[in-house]
């Protein structure tokens, strides 16, 4: 454009002008730069955690329990484990933080106590980790006199509770009055409006919302490290230690041992798999409702 | 009784709409269970909802109260002074938080100076230069690792950085760095390849996607309008970054920014892995030292339950507490002041 207003009007380029240029050329090429840098170290870790997983990953590694160096050992324990655990801890966070949810968006609208509630969600949504398996081994753990999967589980749910609170609450106030109102109008009572009609309306976010926090929770290591230990064997009892697929990894990934490492690999490669799955089935389900 | 329910319940409620649903109320009713018992399950429904938010509220409330009824003993034994003594002597039972903390300070400094210019620069070029399309798949795939659990970042950390910087990085520094004065203290230290420096970058990587797609977040929020009109106006593509988006999501990047500190600030998995688990004080960023989420980790399984070690840790994670409740805090009140 430049080129053109010069020769018919002697238009001159402004100083300044050119200087903004310069520096946003500079700029865009920091920018793409920060950008190739974060895409490249990305990439670095899934294309590590793919080739070394992959390599890893076997029959045995799948369907044999965890054993001694060189016993070709596997990770089904950890594996069924860790299942075992999420899916308790979310059957005691959800109840609990769709209940929480629905106070603070139903009963919550200026009351102290409510604002109290959210805030103190927001902090434990914060909290790390690690810290919520030293309160969880200082009331179950020590007071029991030995580890547990449920001490893990509640732990767990402790990280989980704060996330569902947060997306039921924010989908509870998306849904419109009226729809409350047209409830009460026909005589419903309000916790049936409230379940059956609210709850039902924003099922969508509060379903994304539970997957969400199984996604954070099903990576957690620090909190089962005090409350469910690991263990090497089978072990369905609740009231004892149990293994975990991300206590494996920790105990695997910095062992001598090279089938360790392997094993740990193999582990992380399948913990990943499963959380970037959950995530990419709630952006799925997102998009969709 | 059913206008009862909703002047109760819901103050807009106009008298015609409350004959229209009684009318819908008797006509639906004529099985229903009495309006007493009615009345009753909601009491009821409202108790549980209630004490479920009373829960939540407990269980911070034990979490802070039990840190420091745990940490009793250490704060008691060694005073205000367990907060800046540099010894963790598990032989003679003198311990002290500065160590740890500093690790954990100077590490989550390390993670986020790196962290931010990366994040802002990649949401820049996200939501500015990258074409739709290529920015789309790239910003979800982002916000996707962003989810990657903490302990994976370790491994990679512990396997890939840490011969990286034990090989390369810190031979390099000490061959041409060694007689500079100013900079001599920073790398002094054998190239173990664990230490602040690798467990800053590892931070780093691990707290970028989620600033990235906080900022980017905040960005694409920005009313088109007035970015549409800045271009209008003949600035360039940094000038309407610089002068109309930062000023504009000031708050919501700080944000961004101090949550990432949040998550550095107790993170164990990543940190533990790399930094090296050496209780000491020094200015070096390429020694093994140690945080308060690693140190937690590491010698909680160790320290028998009552001992002044225990005691100790847990006042450790007390302070950790306070710290990351800061941290919020801080969130908090500059995100605030916008409103």
């Amino acid at each position: 454009m430049n080129a053109v207003q010069k020769s018919e009007s002697g238009w001159r380029p402004n100083p300044r002008a050119a200087g903004r240029r310069r520096s946003d050329r500079l700029a865009t090429a920091l920018g793409m730069i920060a950008a190739g840098i974060l895409v490249l170290v990305l990439a670095s870790i899934l294309w590590t955690l793919l080739s070394r997983g992959l390599a890893g990953l076997s029959f045995a590694a799948l369907f044999n329990p965890m054993g001694p160096p060189g016993s070709r050992g596997g990770l089904a324990n950890a594996i069924v484990g860790s299942l075992i655990q999420t899916a308790i801890a979310l059957l005691i966070a959800t109840p609990l933080g769709l209940g929480c949810g629905i106070y603070l968006s139903e009963y919550g609208e200026n009351n102290r106590f409510a604002s109290c509630v959210r805030f103190v969600s927001d902090v434990l949504m914060s909290v790390p980790s690690i810290l919520v398996g030293l309160f969880v081994y200082q009331i179950l753990v020590a007071p029991l006199g030995h580890f547990s999967a449920i001490a893990g589980s509640v732990a767990l749910a402790i990280l989980a509770v704060p996330i569902i609170v947060r997306t039921t609450e924010d989908m509870l106030r998306l849904v419109p009055v009226a729809m409350r109102e047209a409830g009460a109008a026909l005589g419903a009572a309000r916790w049936r409006v409230t379940i059956f009609l609210c709850l039902r309306s924003a099922k969508t976010g509060v379903l994304t919302g539970i997957l969400l926090a199984l996604a954070r929770v099903s990576g957690e290591t620090a909190p089962l490290l005090f409350t469910s230990l690991g263990n090497q064997n089978w072990s369905f009892s609740l009231n004892r230690p149990m293994a975990s697929l991300p206590v494996a990894i920790y105990q695997y990934a910095g062992a001598s041992y090279d089938d360790w490492v392997q094993l740990a690999w193999a582990g992380a490669l399948l913990v990943t798999l499963g959380v970037l799955a959950i995530n990419i089935a709630v952006r799925f389900s997102a998009r969709r409702g | 009784m059913a206008g009862v329910d909703f002047s109760v319940f819901f103050r807009s409620q106009s008298p015609s709409r409350m004959t229209t649903a009684q009318t819908a109320r008797t006509e639906m009713d004529s099985s229903a269970e009495p309006a007493q018992r009615r009345i009753g399950a909601d009491t009821a429904f409202r108790l549980f909802v209630g004490a479920c938010a009373l829960l939540v509220l407990v269980a911070l409330g034990g979490l802070v109260v039990l840190m420091g009824v745990g940490g009793h003993k250490a704060f008691s034994t060694f005073g205000l002074a367990f907060s800046f003594t540099d010894v963790w002597n598990p032989v003679a039972d003198l311990y002290g938080a500065l160590a740890p903390l500093f690790g954990t300070i100077i590490s989550t400094l390390i993670g986020v100076t790196i962290a931010l210019p990366l994040a802002f620069g990649t949401a820049f070029w996200l939501t500015a230069i990258a074409p739709p399309r290529v920015a789309a798949v790239v910003g979800t795939a982002i916000q996707l690792l962003a989810a990657v659990p903490s302990i994976i970042f370790g491994m990679w950390g512990f396997f890939t950085i840490v011969p990286f910087m034990a090989r390369h990085v810190q031979p390099f520094l000490s061959h041409n760095f060694h007689h500079v004065p100013g900079i001599r203290f920073l790398i002094h230290g054998a190239p173990f390849g664990t230490g602040l420096m690798t467990a800053g970058i590892v931070l780093a990587v691990m707290i970028a996607p989620f600033m990235t797609a906080v900022m980017r977040d905040v960005f694409a929020a920005m009313p088109a309008m007035l970015r549409e009109s800045a271009y209008g106006l003949g600035a360039t593509r940094w000038d309407v970054m610089w002068k109309v988006v930062v000023p504009w999501s000031r708050s919501g990047m700080i944000g961004a920014a101090v949550l990432g500190m949040g998550r550095a600030l107790g993170e164990t998995m990543a940190v533990t892995f790399v930094i090296g688990n050496v209780t000491a004080v020094g200015w070096s960023l390429f020694a093994p030292r140690s945080t308060v989420a690693s140190l937690i980790a590491l010698q909680f399984p160790e320290s028998p339950a009552g001992s002044l070690r225990l005691s100790s840790l847990l006042a450790l994670g007390f302070i950790l507490m306070l710290l990351s409740f800061a941290s919020l805090a801080l969130a908090r009140l500059l995100r605030g002041d916008r409103k």
